[in-house]
């Protein structure tokens, strides 16, 4: 479970530090590790112009925001949420997810959390920041449907 | 006999297999403890040869049900050196027993005789720093019913009752005071006369969680002095589902029930009723007749091994591994660094890796220990950390087992450093 890339981005998280200019912070909690996560968004000609956060907790969250945060800056902010949701059924599949090479090619370092989905408690550690992430992406006033990113993290786990 | 840890490893059968291809370390002894074959045998037994309902068939069978069941109350009001077995009332768990006692504290306020048990606002309700969430919350919540004030003895940096503050804390005000004997999260054993002697001289009632001195220490509630003493079951190496609560009999008598139903009662009209006498006036429904029973079972297993030799076998473990795991540069022991006043039960913390990363590693090594706040969140607050791993032993540790967990905390370290 603990592969070389998780223990890489703990030991040096990526785009860790908050940004002063910002659309959205949000604060997310798992209370199963005491992990937290801060993460602020910009928005910018609908992509994620820019994302920074902090946060404390266990190798698994941190690394997965760290891992989350190189993913999507920049990305058009509907691909995020499909990544996002690419992300969030690895992590349901159990150790059983079938995917396609162009989902790896996406997923790319977030692969590396494949084996957390074998450990019902971890999941959530590794879900933290990207729950967070569409959190902040909602409240920065992306989309106007209610099902548009109010997800807390563990809802849907 | 002399004690022989080999000879003890063989009546647990979990303990011969394997977890992810390699023999199992298991060192989460303070969460819940592995059941020895005679335990599992005993349940198993009740059930295929002797299984009714107790106290009410006049058959063979409820004849036979209702001796094992209250032959293990016997067995338990011997362990714990009771004056009567009438006192040893059978509950689900320590939590169920906790409760049991806050409740009816509370329904004393309505009942005529039992004003000994009264207790309102200005009244206050005494703790400490570090007992489990099952000996706060319960306390918490009779305060809000009652009006009474919650209070708590704080804990110093070596994971230590502030002697200072036991008479402070403790007063003319205070009406219960719940404290741990030994501590899950800190390891910590409690100077129980100490704080029973303050309780009595201000008129308080005295209960003592015993759920982690039971498997541990020679418990005699004599000695002890206190006015209830509790435990849980499969802590000590019985079943689930069955806990222990011991009350001095004058005290039972006049407290009012908790809970209402079936072989709890004297007579029952419909225009009110009268209850029975202790133990049954808490008992009320059926029982868990086969886990209590397998508890007497396992009583009389730890007996028969001696409690002052399973005190001393974790005495040497725990030196063992205090000195072990502080061998290993930055690890921090949350609770009493040295062997002293303290049981087999560790917590540690590691600079930069969070407990759930160490416990998850030492897994795929096939050690069992514990990460979180071990339910006793205010602990961690204390110390200023959000959660700790906790490796605690029981009577069929090894030393080699403490050594692999050594190397396992070792190699966890290494990994993140690297
Ligand atoms: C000191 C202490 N008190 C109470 C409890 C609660 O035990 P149970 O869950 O069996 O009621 C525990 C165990 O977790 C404990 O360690």
């Amino acid at each position: 479970m603990y592969q070389e890339i998780i223990l890489d981005h703990y030991k040096h998280p990526q785009h860790r530090g908050l940004p002063d200019a910002f659309d959205a912070e949000v604060h997310h909690v798992n209370p199963t590790c005491g992990d937290e996560v801060t993460v602020r968004v910009k928005l910018a000609d609908g992509t994620i112009a820019d994302l920074g956060w902090d946060g404390e907790g266990c190798s698994i969250s941190q690394a997965s925001t760290s891992v989350m945060s190189g993913l999507v800056i920049g990305k058009q902010i509907d691909d995020a949420m499909a990544l996002q949701d690419k992300f969030l059924a690895l992590m349901q599949s159990r150790g059983n997810a079938e995917l396609s090479e162009a989902d790896e090619d996406e997923l790319d370092d977030a692969i590396a959390f494949e084996g957390v989905s074998k450990y019902p408690a971890r999941i959530k550690c590794a879900l933290l920041g990207w729950m967070a992430m569409k959190s902040a992406v909602a409240e920065a006033g992306w989309g106007t449907s209610a099902d548009n990113g109010t997800a807390k993290a563990g809802e849907t786990v | 006999m002399a004690f022989d840890v080999e000879t003890v490893r063989k009546d647990f059968p979990i303990l011969s297999r394997e977890v992810h291809g390699v023999p199992l370390v298991y060192l989460d002894s303070a969460n819940s403890a592995q059941k020895p074959q005679v335990v599992i045998d005993a349940e198993a037994d009740l059930y295929a040869n002797h299984y009714a309902n107790v106290a009410r068939a006049v058959h063979t069978l409820g004849s036979e049900v209702t001796h094992a069941y209250e032959g293990a109350r016997d067995k338990v009001a011997a362990f714990l050196n009771a004056p009567s077995r009438d006192e040893i009332i059978f509950t689900r768990n320590i939590t169920e027993a906790l409760n049991l006692l806050a409740y009816s504290l509370s329904n004393a306020s309505t009942t005529i005789g039992a004003d000994r048990f009264r207790i309102g606002p200005g009244d206050e309700i005494v703790v400490t720093e570090m007992e489990h969430h099952s000996n706060i919350v319960p306390w918490q919540l009779l305060a809000q019913r009652t009006g009474a004030t919650f209070r708590w003895i704080p804990i110093d940096d070596e994971g230590r009752l502030v002697e200072s503050a036991i008479d402070e804390v403790i007063n003319e005000r205070t009406k219960v005071v719940s404290f741990v004997y030994q501590s899950n999260a800190l390891g910590t054993i409690n100077p129980v006369r100490r704080i029973v002697e303050r309780a009595r001289a201000v008129g308080a009632i005295s209960i003592v969680d015993a759920a982690q001195a039971a498997p541990h220490l020679p418990l005699d509630v004599q000695d002890l002095g206190a006015d209830f003493v509790a435990f849980t079951g499969h802590k000590l190496y019985g079943p689930t589902g069955v806990g222990v609560l011991w009350g001095r009999y004058d005290l039972l008598a006049q407290l009012p029930p908790f809970l209402g139903g079936g072989e709890m009662i004297e007579t029952v009209d419909m225009s009110g009723s009268t209850f029975a006498a202790p133990p049954h006036r808490f008992e009320a429904g059926t029982p868990m007749i086969a886990q209590a029973v397998a508890l007497g079972t396992a009583v009389d297993y730890v007996t028969a091994i001696g409690m002052h030799e399973i005190r001393e076998h974790e005495k040497a473990l725990t030196a063992y591994a205090l000195d072990g795991l502080q061998s290993i540069d930055g690890l921090r022991i949350i609770g009493p660094a040295t062997p002293v006043d303290r049981g087999a039960t560790i917590s540690f913390t590691l600079p930069g890796i969070h407990p759930h990363d160490v416990a998850q590693l030492l897994d795929e090594e096939g050690i069992a220990v514990r990460a979180g706040h071990h339910c006793a969140r205010p602990v961690c607050v204390r110390y200023g950390i959000p959660a700790t791993t906790r490796a605690s032993f029981g009577v069929y540790t090894t030393t080699d087992e403490i050594d692999a967990l050594v190397r396992g905390v070792d190699k966890v370290k290494e990994m993140f450093t690297r």
